[in-house]
């Protein structure tokens, strides 16, 4: 019971995560491309400035509560992607110290150093989330003992490759809906073009994706002819965003990406379910989020945290997109 | 590109830092590679050491910064709303930018220290998780999404926000950061001395979360860290402030800062050692093998135990060839009484040997033995320059001590030296223990990482942390070169200022 309640909060949180970074991500790598010269480019970091931080927590929260509720399957994944979640890290880093550094010299290169740093630490955890995604779901050599007995190559297939780049496309979108949301003048209209132009791509790529699961994974045994209304509202909502564009609906067409990746990853969850890790060596060594859990009196202390603070969180993280509202122009004091 | 003899400097100070991280790097890979040379080979387990001593003292300089100046620029922009005065306006977004970029690259090597059990220490995760995990998810639910968030808010809110909420964010951030030191180190004094656990399943299940935060273990070492922390928030700001006063640029700024921080580093590096001696005595109880090993102590000492001044210590003969000491001190530091006897490696080892089997317990005697006297001596070395600097201030004299200003300057360094030399101490002199008495540095590691993945993810998280660390010490130098811009308004007109 209580494992089940745990894996729906780590799925809680990955929502979260998939959300806020998602459009995090897009800006990111949108950055070089949409803004034109330094003062544009310095605008669109500054629409997710105050708030990326609090963003990524999601992640660094998913971990620690993984690490906390499933050590297994915490220290399963950990050390099984290891050489992903390395160059992940190299990018998160890289990515986290260009919004303070790019803006603190004059010099030209400098910025342009530190932007296309932003772009490519943005690229590549999208990527990777969306590889180590397509993983989970096909399945990893984990052997008897709960190890990862694969190297990094075998994490890449068309599969997770086509699930990295559907992330990223999705991200893309995501990110260029926010922009489109909060700048004013060319960017505004920089993004939604960009926007209109990618939705598409991402719709026939995430299709794609879904086909390629009937033969890849038993998502299609697991879930039925019939899928249920979550993965079919997932796609509604991705359909939508071109007409909620085309209507001028600029809050809309964000939403329903953000309701694209939130249905998307709750999807992915209650497929994995009951199991953290499939095993693609012997279906005995799946190991099941009750092989993975943590105790049941550490399960209970931690819902009691999780139930108080997640609510409290969401209060106060909400509370400043809506002190930080205003669409941001060029024109605006933007240095800080 | 407005000064080319600038930027020339900034690429040489980028290339030697890439150069002296690839020196290090070759050196590893020599070790690592060499084995028909008959050199030591490295293998996964100490490369996982190395990568985690390296990431962890590098993540912990930028931490207590963190912590410490988030206070004093709190304190500063408290007195700007409650006195209305700009120049503490001035004083607060002037350290604040140093904060931040400071308080970046603390963030960004914090998700490594999270991954890092995982990636490197998975046997070690899969024991304690259950224990060792809850106060990290905690931290992260309760500090980081604090932190981050009011931050984002204060850098942003200037203009946006009333005054009163806006000084609200940056205390909220202040908070925000000692509850993660406070969390963190819950989660770091389980495995110095662990309680509130069972043994169950073949690992550590969390039996009691109350005794966790109870431990008393913690109780000593959060204190210390919290003041440690203010002793490097005050001592960044005398130092800096110090090389203003010196040039006489922006007099009133620094001669308020100067003065507010060296109280702050009075008081809080007394605390430290305050703190420190009753966590040594706590060391006597809870693990005695790293007390006798960070006094180089073999033999178990008479009625009243002297203090080792110096020593030259022999780990192979397991003796001191040559030893300076102070009658009765060490007593003195242990118990508070001048009688006492303190227990040495050589009778522990036997007494581990009867408890955990056959092994050796003794953790490597001269890095636990000298760190901690570097510890001890920059400690103290603070404590003595902080009161001069007091005594300048009370006086105000302390700005024609043009001496004492330029000693200042690089005695920013001293806090980091004490932290790291004190985190050293700590972590070595567990050793062979990662959780003590319950599971082995050896018996940690991942069984399916190998020493190649170590050795790789090793050289890009130290290149990068490299790099990163020049661009940190350039800004900081360039804003100190450049002071405050006028009248609150940040950046735009850097270059002006700059002159």
């Amino acid at each position: 019971m209580l494992e089940t309640v745990w894996f729906s909060l780590i799925a809680v949180l990955f929502v979260g995560f998939f959300f806020l970074e998602g459009f995090d991500f897009g800006v990111g790598m949108l950055t070089p491309f949409l803004g034109k010269n330094d003062l544009e480019r310095r605008a669109i970091i500054n629409s997710i400035g105050p708030v990326w931080d609090g963003n990524e927590v999601w992640l660094i929260t998913a971990g620690g509560a993984m690490f906390a509720a499933f050590p297994n399957w915490y220290a399963t994944l950990f050390s099984g992607f290891y050489m992903a979640l390395f160059l992940m890290l190299l990018a998160l880093i890289v990515r986290g110290v260009s919004f303070e550094f790019r803006s603190k010299l004059e010099s030209a290169r400098w910025r342009t150093t530190w932007d296309w740093l932003l772009c490519i630490g943005s690229f590549l955890p999208a990527l990777l989330w969306g590889v180590a995604v397509g993983n989970l779901m096909k399945g990893v050599p984990i052997d008897g003992s709960m190890n990862y007995v694969g190297s990094f190559w075998d994490l890449i297939s068309i599969y997770s490759v086509t699930a990295g780049v559907c992330m990223v496309l999705l991200f893309l979108l995501h990110g260029a809906l926010f922009l489109n949301l909060k700048m004013t003048g060319d960017l505004r209209q920089r993004a939604r073009a960009f926007a209109l132009k990618i939705g598409p791509w991402t719709s026939i790529l995430l299709l794609f994706f879904v086909a390629l699961s009937y033969y890849e994974t038993e998502l299609f045994a697991a879930q039925g002819v019939n899928p249920g209304l979550i993965p079919i509202l997932a796609g509604a909502a991705l359909l939508s965003v071109h007409f909620f564009l085309k209507a001028g609906r600029d809050g809309w067409a964000f939403a329903m990406t953000g309701l694209t990746i939130a249905l998307s990853t709750i999807t992915v969850f209650m497929y994995m379910y009951p199991n953290a890790m499939i095993s693609s060596l012997n279906p005995e060594w799946t190991m099941t989020i009750y092989d993975a859990a943590s105790n049941p009196y550490t399960l209970k202390v931690m819902t009691i945290v999780a139930v108080t603070m997640v609510p409290i969180v969401l209060a106060y993280q909400i509370w400043t997109y809506w002190v930080f509202r205003k669409r941001i122009s060029v024109k605006d004091h933007l240095e800080y | 590109m407005k000064d080319p003899a600038r930027f020339f400097n900034y690429y040489k100070l980028m290339t030697c830092e890439i150069y002296h991280t690839s020196l290090v790097t070759k050196v590893i890979i020599m070790r690592a590679t060499s084995q028909e040379r008959g050199w030591t080979v490295l293998d996964a387990l100490e490369l996982a050491r190395w990568q985690f001593a390296i990431t962890t003292v590098y993540h912990f300089l930028f931490v207590p910064l963190s912590i410490g100046l988030a206070y004093l620029i709190a304190y500063m922009q408290t007195l700007y709303v409650v006195k209305n005065d700009e120049t503490y306006k001035t004083m607060a977004q002037f350290w604040g930018k140093m904060f931040l970029v400071n308080f970046a690259v603390g963030v960004v090597t914090g998700i490594l220290q999270e991954f890092q059990f995982g990636m490197n220490w998975a046997d070690y995760s899969r024991f304690v998780g259950a224990v060792f995990g809850g106060p990290l998810a905690v931290e992260a639910l309760v500090s980081f999404f604090l932190e981050s968030t009011f931050l984002g808010v204060w850098i942003f809110g200037w203009d946006k926000l009333n005054k009163k909420v806006h000084l609200a964010s940056i205390w909220l951030v202040a908070i925000a950061a000692t509850l993660s030191a406070l969390w963190i180190l819950t989660a770091n004094s389980f495995m110095q001395e662990p309680v509130g656990y069972v043994i169950n399943n073949g690992r550590a299940e969390m039996s009691s979360f109350f005794a966790l935060l109870g431990n008393p273990q913690l109780w000593v070492e959060f204190p210390h860290t919290l003041w440690a922390s203010l002793v490097t928030g005050s001592m960044f700001v005398v130092g800096i402030s110090a090389y203003k006063l010196l040039r006489k640029q922006q007099t009133e700024v620094f001669r308020r800062s100067f003065n507010i921080a060296i109280v702050v580093a009075l008081a809080s590096s007394l605390l430290v050692a305050f703190s420190g001696h009753s966590q040594s005595q706590h060391l006597m109880e809870a693990q005695p093998m790293k007390m006798a090993a960070s006094e180089g102590l073999w033999e178990t000492t008479g009625e009243s135990a002297p203090w080792t001044l110096f020593a030259v210590i022999d780990p192979e003969k397991q003796e001191n060839r040559f030893e300076v000491k102070i009658p009765y001190l060490l007593s003195i530091l242990a118990y508070n009484q001048t009688k006492g006897s303190v227990p040495g490696m050589l009778e522990l080892q036997a007494e581990y040997e009867a408890l955990y089997g056959p092994g050796n317990y003794i953790p490597p005697v001269r890095t636990t033995f000298w760190s901690f006297r570097i510890m001890v001596g920059a400690g103290l070395l603070m404590i003595l320059l902080s009161l001069i600097g007091v005594i300048g201030y009370a006086r105000k004299k302390v700005e024609n001590w043009r001496g004492y200003l330029k000693l200042m300057i690089p005695a920013i360094i001293l806090p980091y030296v004490a932290s790291t030399a004190g985190w050293v101490m700590t972590e070595v002199g567990r050793q062979p223990w990662i959780v003590f008495g319950l599971q082995k540095t050896s018996d940690a590691v991942s069984p399916n990482v190998t020493s190649g993945m170590v050795l790789t993810s090793m050289i890009g998280f130290t290149v990068i942390y490299g790099i990163l660390a020049a661009c940190f010490v350039y800004l900081v130098v360039r804003f100190a070169k450049q002071g405050p811009a006028p009248a609150g308004r940040a950046s735009r007109h850097e270059s002006e200022v700059l002159a």
